[in-house]
């Protein structure tokens, strides 16, 4: 019974950034109706900016999360400029294939600069810690991550609701062709959409860097989560996405712990094609 | 105010749009009418920067806007309200119209363009909170005009929007725009329902197959066989 109680609130905040990671990709799909492939790998930046910030300059990990939004924020808008924007004049099969070149371009980038050795933060001002909260077991990393992931779904949804900004990316969202009718600049805003993705990914990174190690490959494992989740909470739902997150940390995590950790990957892939079957728009597509 | 010289506009290559001229002085109704794929919203779209001439030139207030952007041709003061409507679904009425007014930085203007907005179109006030995509056909017109008058244009281009209305929907509208137009709104109006078109209008054209083959007052045109023998049926 403790030891569920324990899992479940771990598992709830692991979900709370899964859903951060998920939340880029929602956002650029939700703009353009493109799958961002190279996302993991976005993530896998965002994870070697923080590790290499605060060792070079031996500072704290929590500082380096704007800098590794920052970072994001520029891959997403180089990814858009430099290659997307061109792949939209493609057929749809040059846009499956385009990120998916990115993400592969990414990874063995990031082969040949790192190697392929897992690294990992030793210090750190949450690192290694929890305290016990009665009987539950709360590990200070994952409670940082959770509260920083909360903090930045509150701002997305905040902009996308109460701003000028969040109602031209939705307008665009919902149809291009209108929103350049309202004189709003579609192409900036989709440029904005990928900037915003890479820099919520990018800050997931910073986060997650508190608790996993970082090697070339490690986008193809959130990656898959994420895709999961975006499709369990809608694509284009930022809400959607929130909630999906803390379900499948949730299906994840307990999954792993009593069914074996070598069906956690079985179960996201079972969930990917239940909701695909089940309920193709997700919990709340449009 | 507008003035459209000889263009021509292609999709992929193909023109569709040949040596076509027409202008909009300020304060004027001008109408186009044409039969179904005569070219009349590939017009709008040029002159709204969506598409661009490959020959000939486009010039408001004396500007040249053949190569502008949409958004900047928004800026100048033109908008356009396509004929599909294209309002956005999952917002609200409220939030539609204040989209159109993106451009405008001034919220008092804002406010005195959406109370200009209700008041032309009451049902769209008691509607302000209901989805757009909840909204009736009529209701949806109602929207889409009043979101491209939000943006206080110098030059509002409606394309039909009697399109897909029934015919007590179909004079409401037609009498908002010669409201608009007795305020002093300058227009450029698409429309089927030729006869009404025509009546209401300081001058017209008449597109076929891309061609502008008549143009005049609207009185002029009502008189010609063309426009008696393909769109009145007399
Ligand atoms: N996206 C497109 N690609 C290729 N050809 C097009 C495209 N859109 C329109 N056309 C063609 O251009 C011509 C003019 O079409 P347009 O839509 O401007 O006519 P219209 O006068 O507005 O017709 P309607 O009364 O049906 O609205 C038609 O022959 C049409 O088939
Ligand atoms: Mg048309």
């Amino acid at each position: 019974m403790e030891m569920l109680l324990s899992t479940l609130v771990s598992a709830l905040l692991m979900g709370m950034l899964f859903a951060l990671v998920a939340l880029g990709l929602a956002i650029i799909f939700g703009v353009m109706n493109i799958v961002n492939f190279a996302h993991g790998e976005f993530l896998m930046v965002g994870m070697y900016t923080a590790f290499l910030t605060a060792t070079i300059f031996s500072i704290e990990p929590l500082l380096t999360l704007p800098i590794a939004a920052m970072v994001g924020f520029l891959l997403g808008i180089a990814s858009y400029y430099m290659l997307v924007r061109y792949l939209l004049k493609g057929p749809m099969i040059a846009q499956l294939l385009g990120t998916f070149g990115l993400m592969i371009f990414l990874r063995y980038l990031a082969m040949c600069i790192f190697g392929p050795d897992y690294k990992t933060l030793e210090h750190g001002l949450l690192i290694g810690k929890s305290i016990m909260w009665g009987p539950v077991v709360l590990s200070y990393p994952r409670l940082g991550t959770a509260v920083l992931s909360m903090l930045g779904f509150g701002i997305i949804y905040w902009m996308m609701d109460y701003t000028r900004l969040g109602k031209a990316l939705k307008a665009t969202a919902l149809d291009v062709e209108a929103a350049g009718y309202m004189g709003i600049d579609t192409e900036k805003m989709r440029g904005l959409a990928w900037g915003l993705g890479g820099a919520t990914v990018g800050i997931a990174g910073a986060l997650l860097i508190n608790f996993y190690y970082v090697f070339p490959t490690i986008g193809i494992l959130f990656c898959m989560i994420a895709f999961a989740t975006v499709a369990l909470g809608g694509f284009g739902s930022i809400k959607g996405a929130f909630i999906a997150g803390l379900i499948m940390g949730m299906i994840i995590d307990l999954g792993g712990t009593y069914l074996g950790p070598q069906y956690k990957f079985a179960l996201i892939y079972l969930t990917f094609f239940l909701v695909v079957v089940i309920r193709p728009k997700g919990l709340f597509g449009w | 105010m507008l003035k459209v010289e000889k263009i021509e506009v292609r999709y992929s290559g193909v023109p569709v749009i040949h040596d076509v001229s027409f202008h909009v002085n300020g304060g004027e109704l001008v109408s186009i009418v044409g039969a179904n794929g005569s070219g009349k919203t590939t017009l709008l779209k040029t002159v709204a920067g969506t598409l661009h001439p490959a020959k000939g030139s486009i010039e408001f207030e004396d500007e040249d806007i053949s190569t502008s952007s949409t958004v900047n041709i928004v800026r100048k003061g033109i908008t356009y309200v396509p004929e599909e409507r294209r309002i956005f679904g999952p917002l609200s009425v409220e939030e539609n119209l204040k989209l159109g007014a993106y451009i405008v930085d001034d919220r008092e203007e804002i406010e005195k363009n959406l109370d200009y907005v209700y008041s032309l179109f009451p049902i769209l006030k008691a509607r302000q909170k209901q989805l757009g995509e909840t909204l009736s056909g009529g209701e949806q017109q109602m929207l889409a005009t009043g979101r491209g008058l939000m943006s206080s244009p110098k030059l509002l281009m409606l394309d039909e929007p009697s399109l897909g209305l029934m015919p007590k929907l179909v004079d409401e509208m037609l009498e908002a725009v010669a409201t608009l137009k007795e305020e002093g709104k300058t227009i450029l109006l698409v429309e089927q329902k030729v006869r009404e078109a025509l009546e209401m209008a300081d001058r017209g054209y008449v597109l076929q197959t891309g061609r502008t083959i008549y143009k005049g007052t609207g009185e002029e045109l009502l008189e010609t066989d063309i426009v008696k023998k393909a769109f009145l049926g007399l």
